[in-house]
């Protein structure tokens, strides 16, 4: 029996980091009884133990809860749990498509944050009817009314009857319940159609194989029926079928606006692509859902194993990982620096730290990373275009007619005191200032900037520059051609392919000689001074020179220091084997990773 | 080093090592295995002990000629001579003792353990070491020493007339101190010195109170710039006055070399007996590191009822030994002989590495056999060393 549709209401939660989301959505699952106290545990959708630790959302999550309301009727409501992030935007959009409201959700003292401004943008262009939920309304620090006056100016969204609440406290929770089931509106669809379903996301789950979480918007599916993914054009046999609790309960099949899983013998997440439409074999829809698009990556960086013997132990951890995640890409990678390796594409930065995190986690690696690069779009003499993934693969300069590079549209909010600092930091990387408000005692500005000046350390910079308050949210608009070049570095006369990178000719001087002094904390001095050097072609741009050892030696050894002396030796030999041996001089990993987080 | 060179190189030195591990008063710099005892320490029943121990190791060292024996600590000035005259009588009834062995006994140089210098000479003791440091009041008494300057020369002209044999400590890069004011106190002591010398810069050691201060930043040791200054100036006075560096802070006359030092440096077998004492012992072919009980209580409690307080005996492998050698035999300016590394260790050198190091001064080739490591790759001993022990 499916559930009518007007008594079904389908919300996401759209909120800033830290301002709840899990907390709520744990106090909605406690108080609909979806899990019993002792099978509570915090943060309860977050399942990966990266999104818990990171308070972050990563796979969209779903929970059907039942709801006696205080009319006495009992409704479904089904909450989809969406990633937070920008690197996930595509996602993000994909799980609002599968919603008809949301709960925006702010937090009572601290106010709109950038990232929120842009998910609740989605939402609004989803159709959605928004509910302003005010957290953390218990705290001291909490103003109510300035929070709703703001999200009314910024938003322009009627926040007068904004449900206050405390998550924490639990205070509030069935206003919230309430407001769902009154103010959201129920989804349409027709029962008698041919079946439409949305694939809204998919996972790899070691016992189950994948499991596709779907948005019934016609028809009805059925545990056996034969399904078509449009997109891939792919047939399956519908296996399983059900609802999460979140606990996984089997049903038959589910019915217009229902949200719930099947699994159908699919061996990875890549036969999967969110947003596809899935259809009857026999009877199939006339049309697929629009807005469907595969993921591209972004970002790209070499992972390398820290121990050349663990290269294929990571191959298979790469693959496995992809089984899960279809928007991650590798191939095989030789560096003269760090061996081999894989060259990987991801999302965006944070997809990067994800899973580098996951592999080093979950799979017991150690890893090094290159510098994070874009791509860019190279055009030759000849016209040919080529897609640049990798600066140390960038062909000869005489042959390239154009280097075009990505850009971005930033949205940064930020408390008035810090905005010169901002400016000054988006105009240092290139940024063309769009637009410039206020909302209160915060300013809101829009930059044009190239990504490439933000995947090195615009974040960080950001954060340190406004102590942690400014927030920031992006989309990547268009390719634009830049005076670009390939600064490479020289360590001991020996150029180290690893940290070779593109950079704008305004920004080449800057950039080496930050690099320079940053490889000059970070490589240990050795029994020879070390020259390091930037370079463009044959043009050295920057310089600094690492001085020889000069003393290091034990004042005292007799013979109760021997055990002690080749205990420190033997850690001594161990130290060296995580350094990359790069002719005389050894590089320790860190220098990969940290020479890119320069200081301005 | 042609009078070091008659001295036994492999297999025939043998020493031992006694460890007396009571002090008077802990100094803030030192790291070692000493302990300050409130009661009387009831030294017969501790001779009784070392006495146990030192018939375990004679059990496993049959047949060895005794060339050396260093009575170390500690604070061993400490001990009566009726109970060094009774380790030393054991030692010679367990073992055979060459007619020329060396017989250190480490002391301090206070007006209370200079009384006891003639009955250490009557047990046997042939040569001292004394812990002078310095020969500044005011440096003494922050280095935490219980003696002053005037005391110390004292102590060296009634050592100098017991003992054939005699050798001081000083400590140098101590707070404040500049290369001026070294020079001086180092002319001085080469003065007083008779053919030994033994030439510390003081290191900030993990655990002690010196530690503590100098992470707080409230005492400050000169750089290690000027520190390896300090070092080349001293190697030119001491090379200047007839006591050249046989070992990176051990200076001596020709032929006046601790003959015990050498022994480890060398590699060669020594049994360690007493609190916290390490051996190296080769037995059926195979090298053993022997470690015992630090704490004094429980090692006299662990030989009274096992005739020993040995708590660690790991039999060295090939690297570890070879790694050994080197850390140990690379402190010598005669160096190392590769056919005796190669033939211990089974373990050459990288000829990549060691030509670099070559060419860059750090280590030098001595005749067909020797390799040694110069005074310049002295200063990075450390880092010479991870070169070649791969």
């Amino acid at each position: 029996m499916t559930t009518p549709l007007d008594h079904i209401r389908n919300f996401s939660i759209v909120a800033h980091i830290d301002h709840g989301k899990s907390t709520l959505a744990d106090r909605l699952i406690q108080l609909t009884g979806g899990l019993q106290e002792r099978e509570m545990k915090e943060q309860v959708l977050d399942s990966m133990d990266i999104e818990r630790e990171r308070g972050i959302t990563i796979k969209a999550q779903t929970v059907h809860l039942t709801y006696v309301a205080d009319n006495g009727e009992t409704y479904q409501l089904n909450l989809i749990d969406t990633p937070g992030h920008v690197d996930f935007a595509y996602e993000v959009n994909r799980s609002l498509a599968a919603c008809e409201g949301s709960l925006l959700v702010v937090d009572a003292s601290q106010g709109v944050e950038a990232q929120t401004l842009a998910n609740v943008y989605q939402a609004i262009e989803n159709n959605h009817e928004i509910v302003p939920v005010l957290n953390k309304i218990d705290l001291p620090a909490a103003e109510p009314e300035r929070i709703k006056a703001q999200i009314e100016e910024v938003i322009g969204i009627d926040a007068s009857e904004a449900v206050p609440i405390s998550a924490k406290t639990g205070l509030g929770i069935k206003d919230v319940l309430e407001a769902i089931v009154h103010r959201l509106p129920p989804p349409k669809g027709d029962i008698d159609g041919p079946l439409k379903a949305m694939l809204v996301d998919s996972w790899y789950d070691t016992y189950l194989g994948v499991v596709v979480l779907v948005r019934i918007i016609d028809g009805v599916l059925k545990k056996g029926q034969s399904v078509r993914m449009m997109g891939t054009n792919a047939r399956y046999d519908v296996e399983r079928i059900g609802i999460f609790t979140p606990k996984m309960i089997d049903t038959t099949e589910l019915g217009p606006g229902e949200i719930g899983f099947i699994t159908a013998s699919i061996k990875e997440v890549a036969d999967t692509r969110v947003g596809d439409t899935i259809t009857d074999e026999k009877r199939p829809t006339a049309k697929a859902l629009e807005g469907f698009r595969p993921a591209q990556p972004v970002v790209f960086c070499g992972l390398f194993p820290v121990d050349a013997a663990d290269f294929e132990d990571l191959r298979a951890a790469m693959g496995k990982l992809r089984l899960n995640d279809a928007s991650f890409s590798f191939e095989m990678e030789t560096s003269a620096a760090l061996g081999f390796g894989f060259r990987c594409g991801f999302l965006g930065l944070l997809h990067l730290e994800i899973i580098q995190e996951r592999l080093e986690r979950e799979f017991n690696l150690d890893l090094i990373a290159t510098a994070p690069s874009v791509v860019y779009q190279i055009v030759m003499n000849d016209g040919s275009e080529i897609d640049l993934h990798n600066p140390a693969d960038m062909p000869d300069v005489v042959k390239i007619a154009e280097i075009r590079e990505p850009w971005i549209r930033a949205t940064i909010l930020t408390p008035d005191e810090y905005l010169g600092s901002i400016l000054k930091l988006c105009q240092d990387r290139r940024g063309i200032q769009v637009d410039l408000s206020y909302i209160g005692s915060r300013a809101m500005v829009q930059y044009d900037l190239p990504l490439n000046e933000v995947v090195f350390d615009f974040y960080d910079r950001l954060k340190s520059v406004s102590k942690g308050y400014a927030s920031f949210d992006y989309a990547i608009t268009d390719y634009r051609e830049g005076d670009l070049v390939k600064m490479s570095v020289l360590v001991n006369a020996e150029p180290v392919d690893a940290l070779s990178m593109l950079v704008h000719r305004s920004q080449a001087d800057r950039r080496g000689r930050a690099m320079c002094e940053k490889l000059k904390e970070l490589i240990p001095q050795h029994l020879f001074k070390i020259p390091i050097q930037a370079a463009i072609g044959a043009k050295v741009i920057a310089r600094e020179t690492i001085s020889a050892l000069r003393k290091d030696v034990t004042a005292k050894c007799y013979g109760g220091d021997a055990t002690r002396k080749r205990k420190l030796l033997d850690k001594q030999k161990e130290g060296k084997k995580r350094m990359r041996q790069f002719g005389r001089v050894e590089i320790p990993q860190e220098a990969f990773i940290a020479a890119l987080k320069m200081d301005d | 080093m042609t009078e070091a060179a008659r001295l036994p190189e492999t297999g025939t030195a043998f020493g031992i090592y006694l460890h007396w591990p009571f002090c008077a008063a802990k100094c803030p710099y030192c790291d070692f295995n000493s302990h300050v005892r409130h009661q009387p320490v009831d030294q017969a029943r501790y001779a009784r002990a070392f006495v146990r121990e030192l018939e375990h190791f004679a059990a496993r060292t049959p047949g060895r000629e005794v060339s050396s024996i260093f009575l170390g600590g500690g604070t061993p000035s400490l001990m009566e001579p009726e109970t060094v005259g009774t380790l030393l009588d054991t030692v010679a009834r367990l073992w055979t003792v060459s007619p020329d062995a060396e017989i250190t006994l480490e002391a301090n140089p206070t007006s209370v353990e200079a009384d006891r210098f003639r009955g250490y000479r009557a047990a046997g003791v042939n040569r001292v070491s004394l812990g002078v440091q310095s020969l500044h009041d005011h440096d003494l008494k922050r280095l935490g020493r219980l003696h002053d300057a005037a005391t110390a020369r004292r102590a060296i002209g009634l050592a100098r007339e017991i003992f054939p044999r005699l050798s001081f400590d000083l400590i140098y890069t101590r707070p404040d101190q500049t290369l001026a004011g070294w020079a001086t106190e180092l002319e001085e002591a080469i003065g007083m010195a008779a053919d030994h010398l033994s030439l510390y810069q003081l290191t900030i050691e993990e655990g002690t109170p010196f530690h503590a201060l100098h992470a707080a930043g409230k005492l400050v040791v000169p750089d290690e710039d000027l520190a390896a200054d300090f070092y080349s100036l001293t190697q030119e006075i001491t090379a200047k006055h007839g006591l050249p560096a046989y070992e990176i802070s051990n200076h001596a006359a020709p032929g006046a070399e601790s003959r015990h030092n050498m022994t480890y440096w060398r590699y060669n077998d020594y049994v360690g007996s007493g609190p916290g004492a390490h051996g190296r012992i080769t037995e059926r072919k195979v090298k053993h590191a022997t470690i015992a009980e630090r704490n004094p209580e429980a090692w006299l409690a662990a030989v009274e009822a096992d005739g020993h307080g040995t708590i660690a005996d790991d039999v060295l492998g090939r690297d570890e030994v070879a790694d050994e050698m080197l850390l140990m035999g690379l402190r010598l300016r005669e160096g190392i002989s590769v056919s005796r590394y190669h033939a211990l260790s089974g373990r050459s050198f990288d000829p990549d590495r060691f030509e670099y190091l070559v060419r860059d001064g750090l280590v030098e080739r001595v005749g067909n056999d020797r390799v040694r490591v110069t005074s310049a790759g002295w200063l990075v001993l450390n880092a010479v060393i991870a070169e070649l022990a791969t």
